[in-house]
């Protein structure tokens, strides 16, 4: 059966007649504003304040003392952290590079127009689609000394015995083993935001590059890479925000080990608080990270509007 | 150079977020560096400098 729209109650319509234009949109974003305060700016608060204090999440009943900045002097003189931080970095550098330059290679070349581009392209964006638990999972066996084809792809060219390395028992190695599979995971999320950005160069542009008789060396530097260049970092804003917060693929790989080789800061921070039920500590560790990639976030942002702006 | 310092003098948008920035990348490159702690025990300090900073100066006239 049809349903005719209904009219707006004469109730409501004699109350909302007398708000101004103004006061009808404070009443329809209301909703919006309101579930932001309570899921983000709520939140951050409490947690600004708990990192003042010696609050434990499973001691309820316990007093809450008030400790100042002792749970930040403490974090910022830690050697494990510190330890972290540079885990964190040297993951965050790698898988950046990396991506860029395979997830940039890729897409340049999906850009061509040749037999089986949409099959190539379907298979290549493939590993973003599974979750990270699966990858994790899958690449542990990969990794295996006995039976991982990792293992035999690496012995095939370069000759060294299979089972003479793990990937993921090595204190040298690990940190590696974690960087290729978010590699391999991440990377054709980059080639895809770079296939956008090259899809979006008019043809005109190359077209009149070839009037002035400008080399492809040339068309590439000068047109190519500078208006891809937004795309790009966006994809570097994207890809280094998620980086720094990596928990679920390292943890399913390594859970941190080797010792303490591959645990990130978010891995740390979860220990911490739900471990070790230090939560007043943790949430200034959380502070830490939280100013740290907003800082970051922010310069970021700021260059990539002035690329746009060229 | 004495044009930025110019900038700075009257509160323009521009060079203040140019120190605020390089405060930032300073208090991340403290954080993860791997040779000298108190540089890191010192660079939540910077980066929160450079991050507040940020967010005030942002308001500025251009």
């Amino acid at each position: 059966m049809e349903r005719a729209a209904r009219a707006t109650p004469a109730g409501v319509a004699r109350k909302i007649k007398g708000l101004s234009d103004r006061a009808i949109a404070w009443i329809f974003i209301a909703p919006t504003v309101f579930l932001l305060l309570a899921v983000n700016i709520f939140p951050l608060i409490w947690t600004i304040q708990l990192s003042f204090t010696n609050y434990r999440a499973n001691r309820p009943n316990a007093e809450v003392k008030w400790i100042g900045t002792r749970n930040y002097e403490r974090i910022l003189t830690d050697g494990d952290i510190w330890l972290t931080m540079q885990a964190t970095a040297h993951f965050l550098f790698w898988t950046l590079l990396l991506q860029v330059l395979i997830g940039f290679a890729l897409a340049w070349l999906i850009n061509r127009k040749f037999k089986g581009n949409d099959l190539w392209t379907t298979i290549i964006v493939l590993p973003m689609m599974l979750s990270p638990a699966v990858v994790g999972n899958f690449w542990t066996f990969l990794y295996q000394p006995q039976i991982g084809l990792f293992n035999y792809a690496v012995a095939f060219f370069t000759g060294a015995d299979v089972t003479s390395f793990s990937m993921i028992g090595d204190k040298a190695l690990a940190p590696w083993a974690i960087i290729i599979v978010d590699t391999w995971m991440w990377t054709p999320f980059v080639m895809l935001i770079c296939l956008a950005g090259l899809r979006s160069i008019p043809d005109s542009i190359y077209e009149a590059a070839e009037c002035d008789r400008a080399s492809k060396w040339r068309q590439f530097w000068t047109i190519t890479v500078p208006m891809v260049l937004p795309f790009l970092m966006l994809a570097v804003l994207f890809r280094g925000i998620e980086n720094f917060k990596m928990f679920d693929l390292v943890v399913q790989l390594t859970g941190g080990g080797p010792g303490n080789t591959t645990t990130l800061t978010s891995i740390d921070l979860k220990r911490e608080a739900f471990e070790k039920w230090r939560t007043g500590y943790s949430s200034a560790y959380a502070i830490i990270l939280f100013v740290t990639v907003f800082g970051l976030a922010s310069i970021y942002v700021k260059a990539l509007n002035k690329v746009k702006e060229r | 150079m004495s044009e930025f310092f110019n900038a700075l003098l009257r509160f323009r948008r521009g060079p203040w977020e140019m120190v605020a920035s390089v405060l930032i990348a300073i208090g991340v490159i403290m954080l993860m560096q791997p040779y000298a702690l108190w540089a890191f025990t010192y660079s939540f300090v910077v980066t929160l400098v450079g991050t507040v900073m940020f967010i005030i100066v942002s308001h500025f006239p251009e």
